[in-house]
């Protein structure tokens, strides 16, 4: 029998710490598949988060520069204007882009750097320990509500994609989830194209993902993927938020 | 179509994923725990895998090898 697929090669082969059930590697591996496939191994340079995903630089096997906490897009955006013939994509979660990076992500977006943001998106602080995120849906429990986020006193959940997309600078916005086989799919294919939108030099791309969070979201792993499809993706709406041609 | 896959037990977590998405329902939770204490996922033999792959396109941890006819 043929072998038709294994472990990215870009992709170290050490354990990862993320919890059974996490996005977070989900995401990391279609990464390194694409590299892989791409070709972009030895040009590829990620800025990893402060939050869960900070350790990527363990599992990535690829130049990384580690930013302060929010910072990602700021330091992406120094990255690539000295070396603008590598790939620059910061990898951040939402406590990391929508919270305290909100300023930096939103005037890199309006500068229309031409660099990738993969932006995770599991509506909660996941490493330090499920707190309300800018993105936590309204009615859901955290350790920081435990009543449920009432948008009246702690504001509904932001979209960023939505809020990106009135930027006239920003060319790609998509967003997906990696709750099921199709939605892995379809997640890979928009990474691919926020790739190729940056190789051909058009401007800022940047690719929402829904990721299941079973530990803070107190769920088993597969109840997690569902709640994605049911409640989560009816708030955050999946697909392509805005496409120029490029 | 005939396949078959390889997964290493040692660095399963037990997220189920690949169970759950298995069209055919190939992958079990085994009766032991690994060196990690988790339940793994492991093949049954009794059961016609395909090698689609959908196992490995699901795989948090990137553990499951794919081989296929």
């Amino acid at each position: 029998m043929k072998k038709v697929y294994q472990r990215p090669r870009s992709l170290r082969d050490v354990p990862m710490h993320y919890c059974p059930g996490c996005g977070h590697s989900i995401i990391h591996r279609l990464i390194a598949e694409l590299l892989d496939e791409m070709g972009l191994r030895d040009s590829a340079i990620c800025v990893p988060p402060a939050g869960c995903a900070v350790l990527a630089y363990y599992y990535l096997d690829i130049d990384m520069v580690e930013a302060p906490h929010g910072r990602a897009t700021a330091v992406a955006t120094g990255i690539k204007r000295v070396r603008p013939d590598n790939l620059v994509f910061s990898y951040q979660g939402d406590g990391d882009l929508a919270a305290i990076g909100t300023a930096e992500a939103l005037h890199t977006a309006n500068r229309g750097e031409n660099i990738t943001v993969i932006f995770v998106n599991n509506a909660v602080y996941g490493m330090t320990g499920g707190q309300m995120a800018p993105t936590t849906l309204a009615g859901m429990k955290t350790t920081t509500t435990p009543a449920g986020r009432k948008p009246k006193s702690e504001g509904p959940p932001i979209r960023v994609c939505e809020l990106l997309s009135g930027l006239a600078n920003t060319v790609y916005l998509e967003r997906t989830a990696v709750n099921s086989p199709a939605n892995v799919i379809k997640t890979k294919k928009a990474i691919r194209k926020a790739f190729s939108v940056q190789q051909k030099k058009a401007g800022f791309s940047l690719v929402e993902i829904l990721s299941p969070c079973p530990t803070n979201w107190r769920m088993d792993t597969v109840a997690s993927c569902t709640w994605i499809d049911e409640v989560m993706a009816r708030e955050f709406p999946l697909g392509v938020i805005k496409e120029v041609p490029c | 179509m005939q396949g078959k896959i390889l997964i290493h037990h040692d660095k399963c977590k037990g997220c189920r994923f690949c169970m759950t998405f298995c069209p055919k329902g190939c992958i079990r939770v085994s009766a032991k725990l690994n060196a990690k204490g988790y339940a793994y996922a492991e093949c049954d033999p009794d059961k016609p895998c395909t090698g689609c792959g959908t196992c490995a396109l699901m795989c948090p941890e990137a553990i499951i090898e794919v081989y296929r006819d």
